[in-house]
């Protein structure tokens, strides 16, 4: 055996090395899982305070010898390159192993192999972990609100109708590529509002009217993100372009409808939507909640979206323009074909933030009483039969929230890429 | 004697305090070519500018092929239809391919049908030798071949008049020629061109007259040949110096 030196692990003594960093490593790492799950502590001859931190130490110490310089073992090198560059990055690496050792286990318990979901009743959940079978009972009503049972399928045919026709538009040849624009801003949301005014509302063709306050669950967090999302991009482009605008008239119109909107809660939007507005109503006029509520956020949202297209427009360089201009555009040609194309690209990010928001914002609703899924699940824990279980309500709600959030994410995602071209 | 195509008469302008342009009379004729030089900020640029009123001049009258520039839009984009201008920075649109950028003005604001359009491009852009990349998009393409780009892209609305505005400054010398070589053959074949260049030898090939500019003001205006052999006043004699 070589000359060794416990300070600088070389490639003279590899396997040594490697045993004994190992053996640290591992050492590290059952101390503190021990400590964690056994209540056993096997240092406890040493000091408490660093008792507490040996197994960082263990592990520090077993990552330092095993960082060997052109040991010629692919996966160390891999290894080391990720994980263990220096003792820094080894003992925040160590850190979080530590944190998935500490948090996955519990986590898992409660999800899986404590949980029950078999069973009807509030008596089926014997186990310490989560209820399942309470969101199996309130399944319907956080997909449907207070929608009559008998009546969901009309939701349910609406939707997948309205799905069909979206994915219609991603299928569509390329010779009808040219009217997409026009059939999903024009086209698609007409379709929608006349398949949730007939079909899901009522009253027609010999369906019982179901009035929206008895709308709810998913089902409302869908449409009125919809509808908000569809509506608030083309009215805050419009704002977006009015506040660059040289006529003082339009430019200072579209900058205090902003500036109002991005200045006010959405909270107090949508009560003063819900309680003020009708009294400006002139009288046996009537406006669904539904779609004040609607028309609120989408107004509140325009402005947010009107001010990240800004951004965009900002971002352009002047050049743009002047070539436009000199090719003998007009104000609309020079801004559909060369700027907003341009612009609209460089803001994906900020628009899907928006949109995000907007999505997650949709359960603030329920200060007007309309309830989707978050506001459901208000009232399915107050349910006396099914008291304490909100814990179960909020994560599913947040799961299904977050499957929302990123599968968007993920779109804008792509989105970037498609669009993608080199400058 | 020609045509007068563009008439500038008394021609003033400010940016905010500062007087850009003084008194500037200006007159050039169909199928002239004039070089304009001068130090930088001398104003050469704000004067092309304004032929096709990417900047408003306050005083004085410029009347281009006919159609004198004011408030009336419709008159401004008539003259920009007309007047062909390439930029030192090429500004080809990023977001559309080569072939894209030559079609987009005749179908959208000639209403040309689309397949007359790509034929009057794909001639163009063999014009200046880069018919090949037609397919790709600007940032895919060398400096030389950007500006060539934006030289077939104007000439794709058959302008009356072209003008360029430093077309070869932002380029690296080694692609200075080929675009320089694609304006010598856009002169031979007729085009009225105003350009605004450092590019002496561009100059003295294909300008008839060339326009000495400085804080504002046309210095010395005179044809090329007595331009550069006995230019009249020392302000020229200093700038020749210096530049040739």
């Amino acid at each position: 055996m070589k000359k060794i030196n416990f300070l600088k692990p070389d490639n003279n003594n590899l396997s040594f090395f490697l045993i004994l960093g190992t053996l640290f490593f591992i050492l590290g790492i059952t101390d503190f899982s021990l400590n964690n799950f056994l209540d056993k502590n096997i240092t406890f001859f040493l000091p408490r305070y660093i008792n507490f931190f040996t197994p960082l130490i263990f592990g520090v110490i077993g990552l330092h010898f095993i960082r060997i310089e052109f040991s010629g073992i692919k996966q160390l090198e891999i290894l080391n390159k990720n994980i263990n560059t220096n003792n820094f990055n080894a003992a925040f690496s160590l850190f979080i192993i530590f944190l998935l050792i500490f948090c996955i286990p519990p986590l898992l318990n409660w999800f899986i192999f404590d949980a029950n979901i078999s069973g009807n009743t509030k008596e089926a959940c014997t186990g310490s972990g989560a209820c399942w079978v309470y969101i199996k009972v309130w399944f319907n009503r956080f997909m449907y609100g207070m929608y009559p049972n008998a009546e969901q399928w009309r939701v349910n045919l609406s939707f997948t109708i309205v799905l069909a026709f979206v994915g219609i538009g991603f299928f569509m040849p390329a010779k009808y590529r040219k009217y997409l624009t026009f059939y999903y801003t024009i086209f698609l949301p007409i379709i929608s509002f006349l398949l949730i005014y007939y079909l899901i509302s009522g009253g027609s063709f010999g369906l019982v009217w179901v009035e929206t306050g008895a709308w709810g669950g998913l089902s409302l967090t869908f449409i009125v993100s919809f509808f908000c999302l569809i509506f608030c991009f083309p009215i805050g482009m419009m704002l977006a372009l009015g506040r660059r605008s040289d006529l003082p008239a339009i430019k200072y119109s579209s900058l205090s409808f902003i500036e109002f909107w991005r200045g006010v809660p959405l909270i107090t939007v949508l009560f003063m939507s819900a309680v003020m507005f009708p009294m400006f109503l002139p009288d046996g006029t009537y406006m669904d909640k539904l779609i004040r509520v609607i028309i609120a956020i989408t107004l509140f949202e325009a402005a947010y979206v009107a001010e990240v297209i800004r951004g965009g427009l900002q971002a352009l360089p002047r050049g743009q323009y002047d070539a436009a201009k000199s090719l003998g555009m007009g104000y609309w040609k020079l801004h559909l074909l060369v700027i907003l194309p341009q612009a609209l690209k460089l803001v994906i990010p900020g628009i899907a933030n928006t949109f995000l928001a907007l999505v997650k914002d949709t359960p603030l609703i329920l200060v007007v009483g309309l309830l989707e899924l978050a506001g459901m699940l208000g009232i399915a824990k107050t349910n006396p039969e099914w008291l304490g279980f909100s814990m179960e309500g909020y994560v599913f709600a947040a799961m299904i929230f977050w499957i929302i959030c990123y599968s968007m994410s993920r779109y804008s995602q792509n989105l970037e890429i498609k669009y993608k071209t080199d400058r | 004697m020609s045509e007068k195509i563009i008439q500038m008469k008394n021609v003033n302008k400010w940016f905010d305090d500062f007087h850009v342009l003084k008194d500037i009379d200006l007159n050039v004729e169909s199928k002239q070519k004039i070089v304009v030089c001068g130090p930088s900020g001398s104003g050469k640029s704000t004067l092309i500018r304004c032929i096709n009123r990417l900047e408003e001049h306050q005083k004085g009258s410029i009347i281009v092929d006919g159609t004198e520039l004011s408030e009336n839009t419709k008159n401004i984009e008539k003259i920009r239809a007309e007047v062909g201008m390439v930029f030192q920075q090429f500004n080809l649109f990023p977001h559309l391919s080569i072939l894209d950028n030559c079609t987009l003005a005749p179908i959208w604001v000639k209403k040309m049908a689309k397949k007359d359009a790509e034929n009057l491009a794909m001639q163009q852009l063999e014009q200046v030798q880069i018919a090949d990349q037609s397919q790709k998009f600007p940032g895919q393409l060398s400096g030389g071949q950007q500006q060539r780009c934006a030289i077939a892209r104007a000439l794709c609305m058959k302008p009356k008049i072209m003008l360029f505005d430093e077309p070869t400054s932002a380029l690296d010398p080694e692609m200075i020629k080929e675009v320089l070589d694609a304006m010598v053959n856009l002169a031979k074949a007729g085009m009225t061109m105003i350009v605004v260049t450092h590019e002496m030898g561009f100059a003295k090939e294909v300008a008839d007259e060339v326009i000495f500019m400085d804080e504002g003001m046309i210095i010395e205006k005179a044809s090329t040949k007595e331009f550069f052999a006995n230019p009249k006043s020392d302000r020229t004699k200093l700038f020749l110096s210096q530049i040739l």
